[in-house]
């Protein structure tokens, strides 16, 4: 359990947030062209890391925008919060 | 006179060598007889159940993880392949991950073929195991019944419990009355928010005791001197070009050329260090259990409408799963709304247990596949195998799991059993999808 600091609506309980995964995956720009091995890793792979991860999150329970996080997932703890579109704050 | 003397003489050496073997024998096997001999000594002299040796310098296999399907793939390596030089590691003490997380439940009632086949597998074995391992994993066939809420539940529990039935699976459908006759503390209102609209039953599913699995492969396979070593935590995968080369650990470089992995939420953290990449996301799955009662459910119920399941423990405990977390964590905790949404539900199913008190609630961390279905598979790195992506539901498979990974480590090909739970499902696109089909409670 943890207070996420929504970008839009300031600090908040986790429970009015989902979870939207790993962030930065990108949308393959010419999907006809991609191998299953593209696909299988676009689709399917993912980091997984016991670290810090970026991730997106959307407020589902509140204003409803998507941002993107940085956070600790071994611990819970969120280092940043940064809006979709934006570049990480932290590598 | 002399000859009679020689005679009783020889007897008694002979009776000496048949009672040295007995004791021997009773020794290492658990029995009625080594119980009485222990008595007299109060019970101050067992022998230890498993060795805790020292790395050797080298291994024909190591088996990442000491949990329930690490230990029996080990038990099985031992066992029906022969490969007695062989190591399991294990970060903590065995056990103490999901193995000793989870709400015990033992099924195999899942929708597809593939799926009905491997669970199957694991459910014939469990029938057996106590006598196998020499040791009460004490599993109850008290039968596993999922309810049905709502009228596309209806339809796909029966859908099930034909597909059953074709593979030889026990199932039958139940409708509200008989569902109510089996468990008579189910509130089968029609006024309720999900009222129960009916159930499947399978009545060779039930519980086992989840510790008591984890210790009795180990002792198992420390008798067929495989090497058990605890408090020894990978670091990282040593590779030749695309062959293992042995393990990194907290306990130095250990030679290998075959390494099993069951590390079930940390599976991609060992895979990161071999730089591969899988399909998994690791999130915590919470349950509870109650202050002990006397005897008032005798079988387990599932509602994967409603996520409430629920049985209770010979200590008399109600063991009660919650569900999982939606992001990623290794915390081994878990939100406080997911358990009380599930209490909710188990309030508004069972409100007899509305004056209950809960004990405890944990929470372990789960390794879920995009399609629900494990992973049991070679990699694309020669020497190197996985077993994970069990999710919410590894425990019931766990000898089924031990037998088929073992087979496939010895083997370095899969069994049939297994085939369709490969890695390169991914990529073919040939998944199997249990995730809402087949009761699989997310």
């Amino acid at each position: 359990m943890f207070i996420i600091k929504c970008p839009f609506c300031g600090e908040r309980d986790q429970s009015e947030f989902s979870s939207g995964g790993e962030a930065h995956i990108i949308r393959p720009k010419q999907p006809t062209e991609l191998s299953d091995d593209e696909w299988a890793e676009y689709l399917f792979m993912r980091k997984n890391i016991k670290g810090v991860q970026f991730e997106r999150w959307n407020h589902s329970h509140g204003c409803r925008k998507w941002f993107n996080m940085v956070r600790d997932t071994s611990n819970d703890i969120i280092h940043a919060v940064y809006k979709m579109g934006e570049k990480p704050p932290i590598k | 006179m002399k000859f009679l003397y020689c005679a009783a003489q020889l007897e008694i050496i002979e009776y000496s060598i048949l009672i040295k073997y007995f004791w021997q024998n009773m020794k290492n096997k658990y029995s009625i007889f080594s119980l009485i001999k222990n008595a007299f000594s109060y019970h101050e002299n067992w022998q230890r159940a498993w060795r805790d040796p020292e790395p050797k310098k080298e291994y024909d296999a190591i088996i990442v993880g000491g949990g329930g399907h690490g230990l029996a793939t080990a038990f099985y390596l031992a066992k029906k392949h022969d490969m007695r030089n062989i190591a399991v590691v294990e970060k903590g003490w065995i056990g103490g991950g999901n193995t000793g997380r989870n709400t015990t439940i033992i099924r195999s009632n899942y929708l597809w073929d593939a799926s009905a086949g491997l669970y199957d597998h694991a459910l014939k074995i469990w029938k057996g195991l106590s006598q196998e391992l020499n040791y009460n994993v004490m599993f109850s066939q008290r039968g596993v019944m999922n309810l049905a809420h709502n009228l596309q539940d209806v339809r796909d529990l029966k859908r099930r419990t034909h597909a059953n039935r074709l593979n030889g699976i026990d199932a039958v459908w139940l409708n509200t009355e008989e569902v109510k006759k089996f468990c008579p503390i189910i509130n089968t209102s029609p006024d309720i928010r999900y009222p129960v609209l009916g159930g499947t039953l399978q009545k060779r599913a039930g519980t086992a005791r989840h510790d008591a699995v984890a210790w009795g492969y180990a002792r198992g396979a420390d008798e067929m001197g495989v090497d058990i070593i605890q408090n020894c935590e990978v670091k990282g995968i040593k590779r030749n070009g695309d062959c293992v080369e042995g393990l990194e650990t907290t306990k130095g470089f250990i030679k290998t050329k075959k390494v099993g992995v069951a590390a079930a939420g940390h599976s991609s953290v060992i895979a990161n260090m071999a730089g591969i990449r899988l399909p998994l996301e690791s999130k915590p799955l919470q349950a509870l259990v109650s202050e002990p009662i006397k005897p008032i459910i005798d079988t387990v119920v599932m509602s994967n409408a409603v996520h409430a399941y629920i049985s209770q423990s010979d200590k008399g405990e109600l063991v009660i799963g919650a569900g999982t977390d939606d992001y990623v964590s290794y915390t081994q905790k878990g939100t406080h709304n997911i358990v009380e949404g599930t209490l909710k539900a188990i309030l508004e199913l069972y409100p007899i247990f509305s004056r209950m008190k809960m004990l405890r609630q944990w929470g372990g961390i789960v390794d879920i596949c995009p399609d629900a279905s494990p992973i049991i598979s070679k990699t694309s790195i020669k020497g190197l195998y996985f077993n994970c992506g069990w999710g919410t539901g590894g425990f019931k498979a766990t000898p089924g799991s031990g037998d088929l990974f073992a087979h496939t480590i010895a083997n370095d090909e899969p069994h049939k059993l297994n085939k369709a739970f490969n890695l390169n499902r991914f990529v073919s696109g040939d998944l199997v999808d249990e995730h809402g089909a087949a009761a699989v409670a997310h």
